[in-house]
Parts: C-alpha cells; structure tokens; sequence
C-alpha cells in the first residue's frame, strides 16, 4: 500500500493523469446508469434490479450488430430504438402491474426480472466473455506513458452528449414535462389530463434505452458476460442513493465521483476493492447525512 | 367424486414413489454395461466447458466400446456414461452425485467441470467409498485433504504459470545476467485456482531470489484492471503474469493492448478460451499461455494412437471444433484410466478397482498418467505455448521462445 502511495505521489505522478483519466471514463458509463435509474425511481418509485441487466443486454445487441458488420458506434441508434422498444413492452407486461403496490412487490418483480434476462442471455449467447474490437487508435501522451484509447474518448463524448440530450428534453419538450409533472403529484398530473401510464411506460421505456447506450459503451472499452449486469446495477444504486433523488446533476457528479474514488482505492489497495469503494462510499454518504440532518430533526417521541 | 379423485391420486403417486425408489436403486453393472456417473455442467456458467468435458468422455466411451471394450476376466464389457445436469452450481453437484450412487447405483464415477464443483462433489463420493477420476479439477487444495477415492489426470494448477518464471531465469542467464535481477508483477483472482496458480508462482520466483515488484488481487467480476496495468507501465517489470479465467484473459487482453505494455514475457491463463489470440491478434502475440496438452505430443495408447490422431479423430465425430480445447482431451484421458484399471483389477469390485487406479502408470495419448499418493497426476508437465502470428507455438525449451516478447502496438 505504501509502496503504491510512494509509486502515485513520488516516483512516478504522471501516472495520476492515467488514474484520473480512467476515473473519468469509468464515471461517465455509471453516470449514464445512474441517470435513468433516478429516472424510474425518482418518477414512479420502482427500484429497477433489472437496471445492469440492460446494459449487458445493450451491450450483446451491439455484438450481435457487430457480427453483421456493423460498427459499434453506427449500431447506437439501432440499439437506443430497440431498447427503448423493450422497456416500454417489459412495462407494459410486468412493472404496470406491480407499480402500485409496494416497494417489496417492485423489488421482486424486476429482481426476477434480472435472472429471466441473465438466464436468457446465458441460453442465447452462451456464459463467454465477449468483447467488440472497435479498431480505433490508442492516443499515447507524455513518452508512452498516459495511453487514452479513441474508444473511451468517443464514449466519454456520447455519455456526454446523451445526459445533455436528456436534460434539454426533460426541460424543454412536452412528454418531459409530463415525467416531471408527475413525478412531483401523480394524482394532480392525472387530474389535470395527463396520462400517467403512458408517462410511466416512457420513463421506463427511456431508461431502458440510456442502459442500452451504456451497453454499447461498456462493450466497446470491456468486456460483457451475462452475469455481468449486477455490477452495473450496484453502483448505480449506491450513486443514485448517496446523491438524492430528484437532484440529477448530483447524480451525474456522484457517477464521476464514484469512477475517481474507485480508480484511487484500486490503484492504492488493490482491484480487487474497487467494488468495496463504492459501498463505503455510500456507507459514509449516509452516515454524514444522517449527522447533518440530525440538527434539525424534531421528532416527537 | 372430487374425494375419490383426490384419494386415487395420492394412492398412485405413492405407488410411483415406491415404485420409483425400488426399481432404480439396482446396481452399477447392468447385463455387460458398466455404468459410470458424472455430475456435468450443461446449462449455468460453465455450460460450454461442461460440454467439452461431456464430449471427451462421450467421445473414449464410443471410442471403446467400437475397439472390443473392456476386458475382465475374460469377459467383454460396454461402457455407459448417466449424466446429470449440475447447473454449474457446487450444491446441486453434490446433491446429484449422491442421487447417482445411492439411487442410480453407480458405483464408478468421472468428475465434473471445474476445481469448485469437484471440490463440492469429492467429500461425497468419498463418503460413499466410490472412486472418481476426474480430468477437470486442477486447484491444490483438492488433493490435500487426504481423499484417497479421488484421482485427478491432469496437472495441478500451481503448475501453471511457473514455467514462465523459469523460461525467464534460462534466458536471464543465457544473456549473462543474474536471474534475481528480474522483476516480476502478478495480477491473480481472488479464486483458489487463482491462488494456487500464484503459490507455483512464488515458490518458482523464489528459488530464483526475484524480485515481486506487483502482487494485486483480481476481483471475480472482473473487467477493468487498468490501474494494475497503470502501475505495471510505471515500474517496467521483466515478467507479468496474469491468471482469472477467461475473463481475466480477455480483459487483460484487451487493455494490455491499449496501454501497449512492454514486459519481456507476458503470460496469461486460459488464452484459448477467451481467445486472445483471434481478438487481439497484435497485443497477443509473443504472450505465453499454458495448456495441459498440445496437439504435437509424441505419446500414444492403443485405443487412440497419439495425440494428432486423437485429434483428428474427435473433429470426425464433432466436426463443429475448430481447435479441441484441452478440457476435452483430459474428460477422454480419464474413461482410458478406468479401462485399464478395471482390466488391471480383473474385477468389478469397488475396492479393487480404486487399488488399481492408485497403481496406475500408463501413457496415453494426454500424457503419462501416474497418481501420487493424494491422487494428483505427477507425470505429466504443464505445457508452455507461445502466440506467434495467431498460432499457438509449443515451447519445449527455453530457445523455442521468442524473447523479448515483440508486439507490434
């Protein structure tokens, strides 16, 4: 461990710039994640298990495009439409159902969900490791020694250019009013003529379709397997958490966060603690808030 | 009426149930057919390799049945394989092999995949008395527990990597340098095959006085391991070693490409099955992959002949193989350990037999097969190859090897 510290803060700094540059990369993928799970749970309270699960799904759609010789990046759209497709038919055949009851209901509807998709994709693809070469130049800097692959840069600029896309649409457009308006009264949306369902079906049915560019993303920098989706779907719960519903550019903020905290812990502790970062992070992110909300907490005993 | 139909159907299904548990608790020998059991992955994460191991034994059974069979005393017997679905996972393993012996009556059985699933499996048919060869358990820890009903025909998993330490220490040498001046990083899954690959690693290391410059540990959901790399590109080891199945292969792979690490031998498990070699042709070339087996061994049986031939002859019976990965050529190795223990025992008799597969020491076209005391294959080494233009090279010695490893970035 100090050996690593000594190694990042004295013998070799530059190699923050490759940590930090792979922390950014990493991020923006959870970003994308944890940008559509807000999405869901913030608008009609459904904790999506399934969330990872549509990644690795975008992710195998890419490959199977790829086999036809399509270019990873030309098979986005494809994806985005077909995804979108998916979420609003898994709406429309099982989270209708369960929306109104409660969050245990939920919880074991897209949990089953999850394994009906991993098992599905294991039975269609088999359990191999996959990975799509996207045969894009590697960028080196600094003699050789900061390597930034054109893949991870063009994902950076699509996460970037989709959460953008996203925000002006939840802004600007009708249907994104309609999400927004009905994520803060149901019942008042209702009212006042919307039709929730179908503000439900297209929340989920676009959350679907931010997984499945994150998939797209995911595998053209790493790799897939069909049990890999629980990852995903992990961290953006601990980001999603640890940043509030409701508070989307947090959300986006905690992604990278997560992505930079996870490289650091990686290359001082090892790989194999990345993943426990992201729960201490989220451990710490409660406990702090729990503090802070204590002052002006009136509870009457 | 609903009462009678009620009752009607609890009566027969208690008939069945007794029907059931009698007719199918008779024993291994059915006519002249001995059956073995196996317990294999064919649905779960270990689908594709429980398939190949599945083949391999399909493949000697037929193989042996066609050439006469097996001979006891005078009398001709056929082997028969009953399999079960494991579904990858160690509980359900056990489960069914218990199922296989004490209700199927199978008193022989062949191991599933893998060194989790056979560690599951092993303390029952211990437990049972029944001999197990198995051909797909590799972890240490397996043949420490003083089984003496378990017998492994392929090479221990600490042996999988320590050649590359070795290859390092002749060419260190060769070129008039100190072997301990080399400096070796590690990066090994958190999984005791892992972990025993690493234990071969040190000990090796060691005994060559070289220096560990990284020691991570892998997580099992692995699929970015660039801060590993990052710290691999800062302190330049002569030797990096990798080991986490074939997604560790494939990441590694992949990222040891795009951060263009220079190390005079890399080193990678399980290279075939995450094939490296056809999806990162130039990262890959000059990398080391260990196998149990390769096509070009001299070595040969009477059932098969010697390996080219025996693999040859598996493309026929399963023409969908491009490359017969080794998984399936050990599962063929460990039916030719029963034939020749059950023709050495001259008897059927459980006991007997074990005796007769503990004696062992035959060559087939795997390898030379011969059983230490805790029933890992001593005479058989680990096998080096090298990628070389999207060819696997064998290494034999130590001049076979390109070196420094030379990959075109």
């Amino acid at each position: 461990m100090f050996d690593n510290l000594q190694l990042l803060f004295v013998w070799a700094p530059i190699i923050n710039i490759q940590i930090i540059l792979e922390g950014v990369f990493v991020g923006a993928i959870f970003a994308l994640v944890s940008y559509g799970l807000a999405l869901v749970w913030g608008v009609m309270n459904v904790k999506n298990l399934a969330q990872g699960d549509f990644v690795i799904m975008g992710a195998y759609l890419t490959f199977t495009l790829s086999k036809y010789g399509l270019h990873p990046i030309f098979s986005l759209p494809i994806v985005l439409v077909v995804m979108f497709g998916y979420g609003w038919l898994i709406y429309l055949l099982i989270i209708r159902r369960v929306i109104d009851n409660d969050m245990f209901v939920s919880l074991l509807a897209t949990f089953g969900l999850s394994l009906v998709m991993q098992q599905f994709m294991n039975v269609l693809y088999g359990p191999e490791v996959q990975i799509i070469e996207s045969n894009l130049p590697v960028y080196t800097m600094f003699d050789d020694f900061v390597t930034v692959p054109m893949a991870k840069i063009i994902s950076l600029v699509l996460a970037g250019t989709f959460a953008l896309i996203i925000v002006i649409f939840m802004k600007k457009s009708r249907m994104g009013q309609a999400i927004r308006a009905t994520s803060q009264d149901a019942r008042a949306a209702r009212v006042l003529g919307i039709n929730t369902d179908r503000v439900y079906a297209f929340t989920y049915a676009l959350n679907a379709a931010i997984c499945g560019v994150a998939g797209v993303l995911v595998s053209i920098i790493w790799i897939f397997q069909p049990f890999y989706g629980i990852q995903y779907s992990l961290r953006a719960f601990a980001i999603v958490t640890a940043a509030g519903l409701g508070n989307l550019p947090a959300v986006i903020g905690a992604g990278f966060g997560l992505g930079l905290i996870e490289k650091y812990t990686s290359m001082i502790l090892g790989t194999e603690y990345e993943i426990a970062a992201a729960v201490v992070m989220l451990l710490i992110v409660l406990v702090w808030r729990q503090i802070s909300l204590r002052r002006s907490r009136q509870v009457v005993r | 009426m609903k009462k009678i139909v009620k009752f009607a159907m609890v009566l027969l299904s208690t008939l069945g149930l007794i029907l059931g548990t009698t007719t199918t608790s008779f024993s291994k020998v059915e006519g002249d057919t001995i059956i073995l059991g196996a317990a294999v992955s064919l649905t779960g994460k270990y689908s594709t390799n429980g398939l190949h191991t599945q083949r391999g034994y399909d493949f000697a059974v037929e193989r042996i049945n066609s050439t006469g069979g097996v001979n006891i005393g005078g009398k001709s017997y056929q082997l028969a394989v009953k399999y079960y679905d494991d579904e990858s996972t160690p509980a359900r393993a056990a489960q069914l092999v218990e199922r296989l012996i004490q209700q199927d009556g199978v008193q022989f059985m062949l191991g599933p995949y893998g060194s989790g699933l056979t560690k599951a499996v092993a303390p029952v048919s211990e437990k049972f008395g029944v001999p197990m060869v198995e051909a797909e358990g590799a972890s240490r820890s397996l043949f420490t527990q003083g089984y003496k009903y378990l017998f492994a025909v392929l090479s221990t998993s600490e042996q999988y990597l320590a050649p590359a330490i070795e290859l390092a220490a002749a060419k260190a040498i060769a070129a008039g340098k100190d072997p301990s001046s080399l400096k070796v990083a590690m990066a090994f899954e958190n999984d005791p095959f892992s972990l025993d690959v690493r234990e071969g690693v040190l000990d090796a290391a060691k005994k060559y006085g070289m220096k560990i410059v990284i020691d991570d540990k892998l997580p099992a959901d692995l699929s970015d391991m660039s801060t590993t790399l990052t710290k691999a590109k800062a302190l330049k080891p002569d030797v990096l070693l990798v080991s986490g199945h074939s997604k560790g292969a494939a990441t590694a792979g992949r990222q040891i490409g795009e951060m263009r690490i220079q190390a005079d031998i890399i080193a990678i498990t399980h290279c075939e099955a995450a094939k490296v070699d056809e999806k990162f042709a130039s990262a890959a070339n000059g990398m080391l992959c260990p196998t149990q087996w390769v096509e070009s061994s001299p070595l040969k049986d009477d059932i098969f002949g010697n390996a080219g031939k025996w693999n040859a002859d598996f493309k026929v019976a399963y023409p969908s193989y491009n490359t017969v990965p080794y998984q399936t050529a050990q599962a063929s190795a460990a039916v030719l350990v029963y034939k020749a223990a059950f023709e050495a025992a001259g008897s059927l008799d459980q006991v007997k037999v074990r005796d007769a597969i503990a004696a062992t020491d035959m060559e087939t076209f795997y390898g030379h097969i011969k059983f230490s005391e805790a029933g890992n294959n001593i005479a058989k080494p680990m096998f080096m190859r090298q990628i070389s233009g999207g060819t696997y090279n064998a290494i034999i010695t130590a001049d076979d090897m390109v070196f420094p490893r030379k990959a075109s970035y």
